[in-house]
């Protein structure tokens, strides 16, 4: 339960950072908060030859608004995130998924980029984030480029991201006037990774009908899941619990969770179904 | 893998040591800095055994390279006491309440409250239960540790208040 030795690497800069990555190739790995990456080197489930600790880029740690946007620089503490008054006011949906996730002392040093990078389909923020249609910027040697949500996230595990390439910001846009949010999800006891959930918008237009929704499903396939057909149920409509019962239903009509000792497959297509239903009621309300 | 020299503060001490960049903290602070209050359990940051303050926030020692607290300021469980032995209302509150029996979890649960009875005002069951969920006991069921940790804020809020 100790880690492999490896070549440690600590710099100051995003430079100094992407030239070691670079440098690094396909045995570097990037240390954020180490909140996953360190049980696995525990583990040695992951055994890097090089790790490239971000904790003292000190610019990688920004949190703020630019032009009505969210900034999130990869290096964020989920727990100032969580308690930031600029997310509670302009995206409480963030904040309702950081409190869910894990324990305050994880959330203390666990970072907003690290637990998108690490790519866990059973964890809160990339769903949350894909939720928001957030934008995630790479750096390397190469160049920048932007992904969103859909690119971003592959597979299990598994970004976008080259091996030489660094998450250096999440970026969020504004919601339109009138969206509500909901984050539900059941896991066995407060702080478990959840068995399953859903985070809604939902933004109401005129008549109080739905112009716009998203449906993110949580643990549902080996990324977050966009339900778009049960987004499109919603389109046009105003809520009510019958509205809510059947997007919900056709939100998880073609998943096929995986089913494991905590919960079957089946059980869970219906737990997230539940948590769908609950969420759109919530965000409409 | 080549061995660093480090400067690392625990309780206002500091310890200058020559280590490998993969000596976990938790290691550091219970082998090379020899305070053994701090616990070992799990290893993989689910126990919440090793729970230190890292500038006055609970984190997991054992999720964290020593190499990484170099400028930071570190507290462990023997900085809650006062030099004369005096415990802590917090250490108190879990001897009064029976908060403990075999005493593994204890200073990780104290590490982790302590700070939340820093903001001097009283905490409602539910509230401390969830401060509580990242650290496991075996022993006791949980509910004097709850006990004690509305005790300790109810005494040292009515402290802040006579101030």
């Amino acid at each position: 339960m100790k880690p492999p030795p490896f070549d440690y690497h600590d710099p100051r800069s995003i430079d100094e950072a992407v030239a070691l990555l670079a440098e690094c190739g396909d045995e570097g790995k990037a240390l954020a908060g180490g909140q996953s990456l360190v049980p696995l080197l525990n583990f040695r489930l992951a055994q890097p030859a090089a790790l490239v600790d971000l904790n003292r880029v000190a610019e990688l740690s920004y949190l703020g608004r630019r032009d009505g946007r969210l900034q999130i620089g990869a290096m964020c503490r989920q727990a100032r995130l969580e308690l930031s008054p600029v997310a509670k006011e302009g995206w409480p949906l963030l904040g309702a998924a950081l409190a869910l996730v894990a324990h305050p002392q994880i959330r203390n040093r666990g970072t907003v980029g690290g637990s998108a990078a690490h790519s866990d389909p059973a964890a809160e923020l990339p769903v949350a984030l894909t939720a928001l249609d957030a934008r995630f910027k790479a750096r390397s040697v190469r160049g920048d480029r932007a992904l969103s949500a859909d690119d971003f996230f592959v597979t299990h595990l598994t970004t976008a991201l080259e091996p030489d390439e660094l998450l250096v910001e999440i970026e969020v846009p504004a919601l339109p006037e009138r969206t509500g949010h909901a984050f539900h999800e059941y896991s066995r006891r407060h702080g478990d990774f959840a068995l399953g959930g859903a985070a809604v918008t939902y933004t109401k237009g005129d008549g109080d009908r739905c112009s716009a929704a998203r449906i993110v499903l949580l643990g549902a396939a080996d990324v977050p899941l966009r339900a778009r057909d049960g987004e499109q149920a919603l389109e046009g409509q105003v809520m009510n619990e019958e509205l809510a019962r059947e997007a919900a239903k056709v939100a998880v009509r073609d998943i096929e969770p995986t089913g494991d000792i905590h919960g079957s497959g089946d059980y869970r297509k219906r737990l997230i179904e539940a948590m769908v239903r609950r969420a759109v009621l919530e965000a409409a309300a | 893998m080549n061995p660093r020299r480090v400067t690392i503060e625990i309780n206002g001490e500091t310890y200058e040591r020559e280590i490998e960049p993969r000596l976990l903290l938790s290691d550091f602070i219970r082998h090379e800095a020899g305070l053994t209050g701090t616990h070992v359990g799990c290893e993989h940051g689910v126990c919440g055994a090793c729970t230190v303050q890292l500038d006055g926030e609970p984190v997991r020692s054992c999720l964290m390279l020593a190499v990484q607290a170099e400028g930071h300021s570190l507290r462990t469980v023997e900085d809650l006491a006062a030099e004369d032995g005096t415990l802590h209302p917090l250490q108190q509150a879990f001897h009064e309440c029976h908060g403990l029996q075999c005493g593994f979890c204890t200073p990780g649960f104290l590490m982790s409250i302590e700070p939340l009875l820093a903001e001097g005002r009283d905490y409602d069951d539910r509230e401390i239960r969830q401060a509580l969920a990242g650290n496991l006991c075996r022993c006791t069921g949980y509910q004097n540790i709850v006990k004690a940790t509305a005790l300790a804020a109810e005494r040292m809020s009515s402290r802040a208040q006579a101030e």
